[in-house]
Parts: C-alpha cells; sequence; structure tokens
C-alpha cells in the first residue's frame, strides 16, 4: 500500500501539534518516525489509523483519499505501546479476536479461525501459548501476541506505536530483529514511531525525524546520520560536541584547517562532532592528519570504562567536551584524570549559527504560544 | 517482611537478624499497653453500635415464639409488603444497571464540554436528603404539582401509588453502578476498546466483548449495593408512597407502621427479614471483593 500524506494539519484546543505534514511512502516501506515527545508523532500515526482526524491536508492509501474514513473501513492494523490486550481472554482468543468479530458472511468457518490463529502463533514464535492468559506471558510475549492479533486481520498498513517503548534493552533488540524480519516476509507497509534513534536507524527502510509537530528531514538511516540537515537532526541522533567556527568565502575555518562548505553563508557557525569523532592525540606532532587539530592542550576530568570503549570528559578553553575512544587507544595515550592531551576534530558537521540559535529557542517559541493562549482566554473569559 | 533496621548493618549482623523479631520490636509497633486499648476500643463501639442491635433485631422478633413470628411474615399485608419491595427492586436494579452502563462508558471514554459537571450531577442523590428526594416528586407529580393535571387529564396515578415509589428509589439509587464504574474504567483507558475497534469491532461488539468483561466484578458489586439501598430505601418512599397498607407499603414502612401500632413482635420479624437481606448481601459483598481484591483498594466510597 501507498500512502501520501499532504500538509496535513491538527492543533489540540488551540495548540498546533502537526504543522503542514508532507510524507510519502511507497509499497512494502518500513518507515521509522522518529523524534522527542510533544513532536507530534503518536498524534501522526493515529490519525493514519483513524483514531484522530486531521484539521486539515489528507491522507491517501493507494491514491485513494481516506481522510474522513472511519477506522473500521481502513484496513489499517494497529499495535499500542502497552500491548492493550485483552486481558479476559486466553492468547488463542486475543488471536481470533479481529475474525471472529466479522460480519457473519464475512467471517471464515470456525475451522480456518482456529487454523490461521494457529499459523499466526507459530509465526510469532508462541505456538504452545495459546491457552495462556495475557498475565502470564512477559512483556515480550505479549507484544508478539498482540502483533499477531493484528496480522490476524490482514491489515494493509501496519501501524505501531513504540512498540517496544515498555521492554527492557534486551528484549527490545531482540524483538526488533524479529519485527523487521516479519516485515519482509509478510510485506505489509509498515510505520512505527519511537523516540529511540537506535532503533529507528537500526530498524527502518527510511526515518522520518519529527520536531514541534514538523518533518525536520526524511531519508535511509545512514542519509539521516551521516549528513542531518538541521541541528535539530544532529543532536537528537546521539551526543553531540559543539565548537564555535568562522566561514568565510564557504569555507570553515576549525583549528588548523580550513573545511569547505556548502549552503552555510559567511559569518558565526558551529560545527558539531560526535563524541566518537573526537581523536585524542598526545602531542601536535603525531604526524599530517585530515582531521582539524584544535589548537591548545585539553584536560582530562573524567574517565569512565564500559566495556571496549571508554568515555573521556574534557575541558578545552572553558569548553566541555565529550569524547569516545577504544580502550586500546586510551592505554596508549597513557591518559589519567588530570592529564593533557590534544584534540582533533573528525567529519565535522557545519551549521550557520542562527539556525543552532532558532533551534535552542524552540522551547521558547512553544511557551510563546502557551502565553498566547492563555492570554486569549482571559481576554475571552 | 523487610526490617528497615537491619538494612544498616553489617553482612555479618544481617543474618543473624534476619529470624523475625517479636511483634513489638516492629518499627510502626505502638507499646503493648496502646494496642490493646485501641483494639479493645473498636470492638467495644462495634459490639455497641453493630452486634447487639442486630442480636436485639432477632430476640425481639422471635420474643413471642417462633409461631408468631411466621405469622406475621404471612400476614396478608406483610406478604404485600415483600412483594411490593422485591417489585421494586426488580424495576429499578436493571434500569440502574443500564444507566449506569451508558453513563461510565459516556464519562470514561469521551471528552465533551461538561463532563466534570455530569459526574457531579450522578452524585447528587448522594448529597441531597432521600426526603426531599421523595418531595421533589410529590411536587412534580402529586395532584398540586406542575406535572399534577397532566397526569390527572391522562387517569394516570404516579404518587401515593407503586410507579411513584419506584421513581423515588430510583432516584436515591442512581449512583451506585455508576459510581462503582467510573474509578474503574478510568484507570483502564480507551487503549483495550481502541484496540477492539481496530481490529473491526462494531460499538456494539466492543462493549459485550470488552468492556463489560473488563468491568464485571464492579458492575456486580454496584448491582448488590443498589440493591441493598432499593429494598431498605424509607425516606424517600415514605415520602411518596401515603401508606396504604397491601398496596403501597414496602418492607420499611411496614416495619414502622406495625411498631406504631404496638405490634412489636410482627414489627421485628418483617425487620429481621430486612436484616437478613442486607446479611446476604453483604455475604456476597466479601465474596465479590474476596473474589476480585476489590477491598484492598482504595475506593471513593
Amino acid at each position: 500500500m501507498r500512502i501520501q500524506i499532504e500538509n496535513l494539519c491538527k492543533s489540540f484546543a488551540g495548540t498546533p501539534v502537526l504543522d503542514q505534514i508532507n510524507l510519502e511512502m511507497g509499497e512494502r516501506e518500513f518507515l521509522g518516525l522518529l523524534g522527542p515527545s510533544g513532536s507530534g508523532k503518536t498524534t501522526l500515526l493515529r490519525i493514519l489509523g483513524g483514531l484522530e482526524f486531521a484539521d486539515a491536508g489528507s491522507v491517501r492509501f493507494n491514491g485513494r483519499d481516506i481522510t474522513t474514513l472511519p477506522l473500521e473501513d481502513r484496513q489499517v492494523g494497529f499495535v499500542f505501546q502497552h500491548y492493550a490486550l485483552f486481558n479476559h481472554m486466553r492468547v488463542s482468543e486475543n488471536v481470533a479476536f479481529g475474525l471472529k468479530v466479522r460480519p457473519r458472511r464475512k467471517r471464515p468457518a470456525p475451522g480456518d479461525i482456529e487454523k490461521r490463529v494457529a499459523e499466526l502463533l507459530d509465526l510469532v514464535q508462541l505456538k504452545d501459548f495459546g491457552e495462556r492468559f495475557p498475565a502470564q506471558l512477559s512483556g515480550g510475549q505479549r507484544q508478539r501476541v498482540a502483533l499477531a492479533r493484528t496480522l490476524a486481520i490482514e491489515p494493509k498498513v501496519l501501524l505501531l506505536d513504540e512498540p517496544f517503548g515498555a521492554l527492557d534493552a534486551k528484549v527490545r533488540v531482540e524483538l526488533r530483529r524479529w519485527l523487521r524480519e516479519v516485515h519482509d516476509r509478510t510485506g505489509v507497509t509498515t510505520v512505527f514511531v519511537t523516540h529511540d534513534q537506535d532503533e529507528a536507524l537500526d530498524l527502518a527502510d527510511r526515518v522520518a525525524v519529527m520536531n514541534q509537530g514538523r518533518v525536520e528531514q526524511i531519508g535511509t538511516p545512514t542519509e539521516i546520520y551521516e549528513t542531518p540537515k538541521t541541528p535539530f537532526v544532529f543532536d537528537f541522533l546521539g551526543r553531540t560536541n559543539a565548537f564555535a567556527c568562522q566561514v568565510k568565502n564557504g569555507k570553515a575555518r576549525l583549528g588548523d584547517k580550513s573545511i569547505p562548505v556548502e549552503g552555510v553563508p559567511d559569518g558565526n557557525a558551529v560545527a558539531f562532532v560526535r563524541p566518537h569523532d573526537i581523536v585524542l592525540a598526545a602531542t601536535a606532532a603525531d604526524g599530517p592528519s585530515e582531521d582539524a587539530l584544535l589548537p591548545g592542550q585539553a584536560v582530562v576530568r573524567f574517565i569512565s570504562v564500559l566495556g571496549p570503549r571508554a568515555a573521556v570528559e574534557l575541558s578545552h578553553e572553558r569548553q566541555l567536551v565529550e569524547a569516545v575512544v577504544t580502550r586500546e587507544m586510551l592505554q596508549e595515550l597513557g591518559l589519567v584524570r588530570g592529564g593533557k592531551c590534544r584534540i582533533r576534530l573528525r567529519l565535522p558537521t557545519i551549521f550557520p549559527k542562527k539556525e543552532v540559535d532558532e533551534e535552542a529557542r524552540g522551547d521558547k517559541t512553544k511557551r510563546h504560544w502557551l502565553r498566547l493562549r492563555r492570554r486569549g482566554k482571559r481576554r475571552t473569559g | 517482611m523487610v526490617d528497615l533496621a537491619s538494612l544498616s548493618t553489617s553482612a555479618s549482623a544481617a543474618v543473624a537478624e534476619s529470624r523475625p523479631r517479636p511483634v513489638s520490636q516492629l518499627p510502626l509497633a505502638e507499646p503493648r499497653g496502646v494496642r490493646v486499648a485501641l483494639i479493645g476500643i473498636a470492638l467495644l463501639f462495634l459490639l455497641l453500635f453493630l452486634i447487639i442491635p442486630l442480636v436485639a433485631v432477632f430476640t425481639e422478633a422471635l420474643r413471642e415464639g417462633v409461631a408468631v413470628y411466621f405469622a406475621a411474615l404471612a400476614e396478608p399485608e406483610a406478604l404485600a409488603a415483600i412483594r411490593l419491595t422485591l417489585l421494586t427492586a426488580l424495576i429499578v436494579v436493571p434500569l440502574n444497571v443500564v444507566f449506569g452502563i451508558a453513563a461510565a462508558w459516556a464519562v470514561t471514554k469521551f471528552e465533551f464540554p461538561g463532563k466534570s459537571f455530569l459526574i457531579t450531577l450522578i452524585d447528587l442523590p448522594f448529597s441531597v436528603s432521600p426526603v426531599i428526594g421523595g418531595m421533589v416528586f410529590v411536587i412534580l407529580f402529586g395532584l398540586q404539582g406542575i406535572f399534577g393535571p397532566w397526569v390527572m387529564a391522562h387517569e394516570l396515578k404516579i404518587i401515593f401509588a407503586v410507579p411513584g415509589i419506584v421513581i423515588a428509589t430510583l432516584f436515591v439509587t442512581l449512583p451506585f453502578v455508576a459510581r462503582e464504574l467510573i474509578p474503574l474504567m478510568q484507570q483502564q483507558g480507551p487503549t483495550q476498546e481502541e484496540a477492539a475497534l481496530m481490529l473491526g469491532a462494531s460499538g456494539w461488539q466492543t462493549l459485550r466483548r470488552v468492556t463489560l468483561p473488563n468491568v464485571k466484578w464492579a458492575l456486580l458489586y454496584g448491582i448488590l449495593l443498589c440493591n441493598g439501598r432499593a429494598i431498605g430505601e424509607f425516606g424517600a418512599v415514605s415520602v411518596v408512597s401515603g401508606h396504604i397498607g397491601g398496596l403501597t407499603n414496602t418492607m420499611p414502612l411496614h416495619v414502622e407502621i406495625l411498631y406504631n401500632d404496638y405490634a412489636f413482635a410482627a414489627s421485628f420479624a418483617v425487620a429481621s427479614l430486612l436484616t437478613l437481606m442486607a446479611l446476604a448481601t453483604l455475604v456476597l459483598k466479601t465474596v465479590l471483593e474476596w473474589r476480585t481484591g476489590v477491598g484492598s483498594q482504595g475506593r471513593p466510597h
């Protein structure tokens, strides 16, 4: 099923939640909606499912406008964060529910329902759990039942609202691999909502990063991660170090290097660097390097070793810098707390300072809206 | 049981202290004397205000012998009162079940303006004296009442007749089912219903297959409370009934009339029957609480 979303808007009690959303999805696509809480991602999903209705704009499934179509006519499957299993029904009854509530002429024969339930339980690897009640299952098993229950109605589109949000880290990783397998096998167009960037990047064909009711960027996980278009996207996808720099004639001056930049006007700019792209060096004479070397020395403030990697917190010219290095590197450099080293920046992403400041003011914009709303209320009340 | 004091001691000491301590050393326990006094006062209170009256009802009822007891119950007017009371409950309880489910469903599954006002309104019969509740219906449907001429014109009898008793009882017992369902359904939220709809169920199927099974124990509990009150209601019914023996007397009214006529044994005999009904309700309620664990949680009532 192809999905086209055009200029979708939605507000709750005067506060805009979705602001001119435009998205397109292809057949069999697996799309991740990634964003912080309050970014509108769940509202968008609920509008696709028919649990909410948009104020303006349209949603099309295979070209057909379904914006105002009631949910029972959409053939959409929805998986909830907290499973929403029917606790008074056995697992098999839960899975059979969507088939049993069909009008008599569309309902499969009891034997066929039974067969289909068995197939689905097999698919979600819960073959021997049909007689149990949801309360007797673990969180991961419950979510798999929820998925089997949804797949039973053969949805054309599968929507998942933070499906792994309530599970612990290990189960979460297992389940998302497995969900990907189920998707690849059934080929149903799938949209899932998450605030976990690892999950989105790991699982989806394409990721749409949402912020304050807008889609900031949409692309493959690699595109999103390697060429983030806005400071927000860069910041949201992982830990970030920001370094002030100057752009002149299309080149950014950063440490001892001039880096050509595109689309950044001359003037103040900010270079974003991930902690694992911070390279630590003992002295400046470490040999020639592509990476920009910052002037002066940095002092190690704190080191925490996490398995094969170590997170190093440094202060450089009164700025805090986070670096992630391998444990071998740490030993090679002989770094200890209070020790000194130089910093090189690998793969900096440069944004105009104005954009970064605007992003930082995003929260203020929201407060401004609220203030306006309150003022309006006082006037009418 | 977690012993807070031992958590701060060393590991070896903790092992030594992991044996259960005497009750008097538990951090929250009062000194022995205080505990005995408090429990004593509570038991004395229960004895004076609950157990002695209960025993008194049955002793008074049986004072003149078993024969008199059963004769009092077999009297035509007593039988009529029992029949009327049961008929009222039989009409009122199902109506309030329907109303309670509808109100709880509307309040907990939808957002609409005036919702909190509606919840307050449902509680109104709890806060208004039943006598006033009865008076209101006399004012509305009585001969001099607002709808009095209309009622007369259609040759209907509401006040001083069975319909009035049913309406007054309906008013008084209106909150019971809704009040039981609303907190539970609020806590459950609309997610399961949303899931059912997404799976293609109609609104009716969702109510029958998902919502009602989820609240069945609270619903039964509400029915019991509603039934208990419907059988025992005195104030509101007394105002609208007119006390016509054999026609508009319910059991509580019949008890009062017998008592005022100095027929103490008969009066207490009927009273004992009411008490037995109440006790049966209590036993059922306890069974339900035990079955659902409802009693251990905080309740609005």
